[in-house]
């Protein structure tokens, strides 16, 4: 669950915060993975290789950034899908990252089950306190300014390009931390465990929560992610039922669940 | 010589919008630039600001090439624009919108924006500079909630905050009512001070002629007259191409 939290408030940084949709953002929660199970395959305790998982997926994320900086709109969320497509194909082709079959024998990590949960509660915690002190910064304020209108933004001296370079920094480096957790959790990782359906189910968990909104998404990611576990019907249906109830929201507020009680607080008695 | 536009022409496929224009605005100046629709005026505006790279002739910003720099690399050089279509960010208060152009030079670095929380300082001259535009009462407000003389205003206000050393303005009296131009108009000739120079893109010749003490006239992409407004007022060519009058 805290695994899910933290890779659904990376992507909030990237489409929440700055308005730029990615259909690919599994793709960097798997370059963690793989970089943090290489690494402790290699004899790296896992505290030690969350940092180069997350300083990968970020350099890679600002790559990414780059080439999305000319594309807007429609054209980026395909040009983010393309990436998603692009990792799952050039994995799948490496036999040194397991190829097709992926990588099993994940070590287990020397503090035990307990003790990785604490350390993804904890990373989950400080990543919610960066984006919420992200939220209130300055920076916050420019990304909403480019979220809301990006020409108006640079016509009031926002360096449109820099600044999403950096949300696309930051967000795909907290997706580097959450694979590099969920690789030594589950232990076993493939191609597929990163491919286009990891990517939309993310966005889903934003969607619902509501766009932007830190507690509202990190709420959404918790109870989504937790629902499959406890009833069997969630998950034998996950993807229709996310489905359904990005519908119902887009329909009923397009805001996410942060909107709707917002709405509720500001109706008149 | 504060802006310099040199030898500057802009071709979209095959059409020439502007046609080797050639313009120069010292320090505490205000040019209007007048011509009929289709002259180019907008397309020279976009030139200056970037929002139109030339495809051939330079811009000089105190000396300095930018003919290649992005809109937001000459706004915190010292230019702004308020645009024809007034463009407020929807979801800012009107104090928020000016208050982000407050912040934009001081924050031009993301590493600056990320490590600044305080936000008072820039909504407090956000709302200075609303009051002396006369909309402070509505620095709250959403710009859906405001009628469009507030956003003129609003855009102007925005334009101050940037603290530019060359304002252009596209038709800022556009769609407001004869009082409110005059008001506007006023307001605009007052925004010049030995530092601040304005370009003023207008229809409105009444009140063009009224507070530009220099006219640019353009016509099919190029300059057919530029210099004191009565003087260019008093031109043939001028008067037959955009008043319509007989030559002579």
């Amino acid at each position: 669950m805290a695994i899910t939290v933290l890779f659904a408030l990376s992507l909030n940084v990237i489409t929440g915060f700055c308005g730029q949709v990615s259909l690919g953002h599994a793709a960097f929660y798997g370059i963690g993975a793989y970089a943090g199970a290489m690494l402790t395959k290699a004899g790296w305790p896992l505290l030690a290789a969350l940092l180069p998982a997350a300083g990968l997926a970020g350099f890679i994320g600002f790559l990414v950034g780059l080439m999305s900086l000319r594309v807007r709109h429609d054209f980026l969320a395909i040009t983010t899908m393309g990436i998603a497509f692009l990792f799952v194909g050039i994995v799948r082709k490496q036999e040194w990252l397991g190829g097709e079959i992926g990588i099993s024998g994940i070590p287990a990590v020397a503090f035990g089950r307990e003790g990785l949960l604490l350390v993804a509660v904890a990373c989950a915690g400080i990543f919610a306190a960066v984006t919420i002190y992200l939220k209130r910064s300055w920076m916050g304020f420019a990304f909403d300014s480019i979220a809301d209108d990006e020409d108006t933004a640079r016509i009031l001296g926002i360096d449109v390009p820099r600044f999403k370079l950096w949300a696309f920094v930051i967000g795909t480096s907290g997706a580097g931390i959450a694979g590099a957790l969920y690789a030594h959790h589950v232990r076993y990782i493939g191609p597929d465990s990163f491919g286009f359906v990891e990517s939309v189910t993310v966005l889903a968990m934003v969607i619902i929560g509501g766009i932007g909104s830190v507690w509202a998404v990190a709420l959404a990611a918790a109870v989504l992610s937790v629902l499959p576990l406890w009833f069997q019907f969630v998950d034998d249906y996950k993807l229709l039922i996310y489905g359904l109830l990005v519908f119902a929201v887009m329909r009923f507020s397009p805001n996410g669940i942060a909107g709707a009680l917002q709405n509720l607080k500001r109706r008149p008695r | 010589m504060l802006l310099k536009v040199s030898e500057v022409t802009v071709e979209f496929g095959g059409v020439t919008a502007v046609a080797d224009l050639s313009l120069e605005i010292g320090q505490g100046e205000l040019i209007g630039i007048i011509g009929p629709n289709g002259a180019g005026k907008t397309t020279l505006m976009r030139v200056i600001t970037g929002m139109v790279r030339p495809t051939s002739g330079r811009v000089l910003l105190r000396g300095l090439d930018i003919t290649h720099w992005t809109i937001d690399q000459r706004v915190r050089s010292g230019l702004a624009l308020a645009q024809q279509i007034v463009k407020p960010l929807a979801t800012f208060t009107l104090a928020e919108n000016v208050a982000l152009a407050c912040g934009s030079r001081r924050m031009g670095s993301p590493w600056q924006a990320m490590t600044t929380i305080d936000r008072n300082l820039e909504l407090e001259r956000a709302r200075a500079l609303l009051e002396m535009m006369g909309i402070g009462g509505a620095a709250d407000d959403y710009p859906s909630e405001v009628p469009l003389g507030y956003l003129k205003c609003l855009e102007l206000a925005r334009a101050l905050a940037l603290e530019p050393d060359l304002i252009l303005l596209d038709e800022p009296l556009a769609g407001l009512n004869q009082a409110e131009a005059a008001q506007m108009a006023d307001r605009i000739a007052s925004l010049v001070t030995a530092t601040r120079s304005i370009i003023l893109i207008e229809h409105n010749l009444r009140e063009v002629i009224r507070i530009c003490p220099k006219l640019f006239v353009q016509d099919h992409g190029g300059n057919l007259d530029f210099g004191p407004t009565q003087q260019v007022m008093a031109n043939p060519k001028v008067r037959a191409a955009y008043l319509g009058e007989g030559a002579g």
